[in-house]
């Protein structure tokens, strides 16, 4: 059996060494195939983490390993390979004047001959709904429409993660279903880790575990159902549970059993359905 | 202060290949002291309507009033420095807008271009700060040096120090934390309420409207699509759905129990404690 695809041994980071410690001897692994949400309040050291996974960042102590590499100036090109990343901002990710240029652009940086560059840009398109597109100026997209060309060029390098930076945080909610819809799907079709930062702790339900961050630290890891019991703990560490979890959570407290913790409306309502028919 | 919008249309670089109206006869009352959400689709023209509220865009049609100031297609407005200084515009992600050395000097950068005295202006600082909640120490600090939040803070301060009647929030809590995100609404909710603002939130949180908004105005292709009071509105999902805006989930869900229970529960501004209360006795009776 190969080794976990994304390893953080005892890390520690600071941007400077007058500066305090953004990240403190922070362990965790990664399995292929893994869906990891990140959340933490702002400033708690989630994007620090996903910046060290390529790169971009070095840690001041511990080691980072991706697929079996450590991560250093001699590993950073083939672990780049390895690692696609979508920024917040749609706007500060493009290069090319055409959406095809834009995704050839990494495939020509790593040297794709052009018949195969053509056929993965086609594919790539497909896959996020865009290849209506291939002709229009990235700048005139919407921006859900940006961020999945964003998605598309990392999917193009094959990577065998995609770390998503808050990546849904400044779009307007159809633009965000967008995004959360073409993620979902790819997880169903290829077998990639994703590693979605976010805010929203609807983006989380839908990840097999949750790595909670508190001021550098890993406070929790958890399945999102387990998460949600935590509402006072995460309300303190300037988080919050979704509004089916505080719902459930209430009901609780005035005495409506429910058997387990619902993660959406239907759940919820099927528990007190079981609820009412065994009064 | 009062605000109006007559059949106001706006329309980017016209009779050149790449004139496009963002606006298109628009009208629109917003009553002094009142809190309105304005939501829409990105596209929909909001960015477009909130700057014509300080005069950043002249309408290429109609006429608007604001106070006693009125904007027109054919008149320029000779007090416009009047008008900015009564309307305070927090646009998106205001800390990008942060120059100077220090945080004090950024949040009386404002006042002081209107002419403010200085005595005042300090005075101004402080309570601008303690709005915001920061700490004083973090006056004299470089506002660089601050985290994204507290960056935040301080540029809205900035906007406070002026003392405006009207303020205009463009999608004030986006990329906060949960936590930041609704200590950000209570504060300009409380601003609101004790400095007796006029507050326009443009936003794509249904549940923000919900909760602080007295009315709430749907824009869609630059023109009025819907009305009214939250409450009231949000319950017709099938227009909301038309535009591609969701209800909120608190109401969402109530549609959903009474489909599943047949029990109809009225949306009432309940907290999601009452919420859970009200559930649990109609379970027990029916």
């Amino acid at each position: 059996m190969s080794g976990p695809l994304i390893e953080f041994q005892n890390v520690s980071f600071r941007y400077g060494e007058d500066q305090p410690w953004v990240l403190k001897n922070v362990n965790f692994t990664i399995g292929e195939g893994e869906s990891i949400a990140i959340i933490g309040h702002n400033g708690s050291g989630k994007s620090t983490i996903a910046k060290l996974i390529n790169g971009l960042l070095s840690p001041q102590a511990g080691k980072i390993f991706v697929d079996g590499m450590r991560v250093n100036e001699k590993n950073i090109w083939a672990v780049r390979k390895s690692v696609g990343m979508v920024f917040q901002n749609p706007d500060n990710q493009f290069v090319g004047t055409t959406v095809r240029d834009d995704i050839a652009f990494g495939l020509e940086n790593r040297g794709i001959p052009r018949e195969e560059m053509i056929r993965r840009i086609e594919e790539c398109l497909t896959v996020v709904n865009m290849s209506d597109y291939v002709q229009h100026e990235p700048h005139r997209l919407s921006g859900g429409q940006k961020q999945r060309v964003a998605i598309a060029g990392v999917l193009a390098i094959l990577p065998k993660v995609i770390i998503l930076d808050e990546a849904t945080s400044m779009l307007d909610p159809k633009g965000r279903s967008e995004i959360v819809d073409t993620v979902s799907a790819l997880k169903n079709n290829r077998h990639m880790s994703f590693i979605t930062i976010t805010h929203d702790l609807n983006e989380i339900i839908h990840a097999d575990r949750v790595i909670v961050m508190n001021d550098g630290e890993l406070w929790l890891e958890a399945t999102p159902r387990q998460l949600f019991t935590k509402k006072d703990e995460l309300v303190q560490i300037g988080l919050n549970i979704p509004f089916v979890a505080r719902l459930a959570e209430e009901l609780t407290r005035v005495g409506v059993e429910l058997e387990k913790h619902p993660l959406n409306h239907e759940e919820l309502l099927e528990e007190l359905w079981t609820y009412h028919s065994k009064m | 202060m009062d605000i109006s919008f007559k059949n106001v249309s706006y329309t980017y670089q016209p009779n050149t290949p790449f004139e496009f109206t963002a606006i298109q006869d628009l009208s629109i009352d917003i009553n002094s002291r009142s809190f309105v959400a304005i939501i829409g689709h990105t596209g929909s023209g909001k960015s477009t309507l909130i700057q014509h509220l300080n005069g950043l865009l002249h309408p290429t049609k109609g006429e608007i009033t604001v106070g006693r100031f009125t904007l027109s297609a054919n008149q320029k407005l000779k007090e416009m420095k009047e008008l900015r200084r009564n309307v305070g515009v927090v646009f998106q992600y205001p800390e990008h807008q942060l120059f100077e050395e220090t945080v004090a000097k950024d949040i009386a950068f404002g006042p002081k271009n209107f002419g403010v005295e200085q005595e005042e202006i300090g005075r101004r600082v402080d309570q601008a700060i303690k709005f915001v909640q920061l700490p004083e120490a973090l006056l004299e600090r470089s506002p660089f040096d601050l985290s994204g939040g507290q960056m935040r803070r301080a540029s809205i301060a900035g906007v406070l120090a002026m003392n405006p009647q009207i303020l205009v929030l463009d999608e004030p809590t986006a990329g906060l934390d949960p936590r930041g995100q609704e200590d950000m609404m209570e504060m300009f909710y409380k601003l609101h309420q004790e400095k007796q603002l006029t507050t326009i939130l443009v936003t794509h949180s249904m549940e923000d409207a919900l909760k602080y908004a007295d009315k709430v105005i749907i824009l869609n292709n630059g023109t009025k699509y819907m009305e009214g009071v939250p409450a009231e509105l949000f319950l017709d999902k099938q227009a909301l759905k038309k535009v591609q805006l969701d209800v909120p989930e608190v109401i969402e869900f109530l549609f959903e129990f009474e489909r599943k229970f047949g029990v109809s529960l009225p949306y009432q501004k309940q907290s999601v404690s009452e919420l859970a209360t009200e559930i649990a006795d109609r379970l027990k009776r029916s």
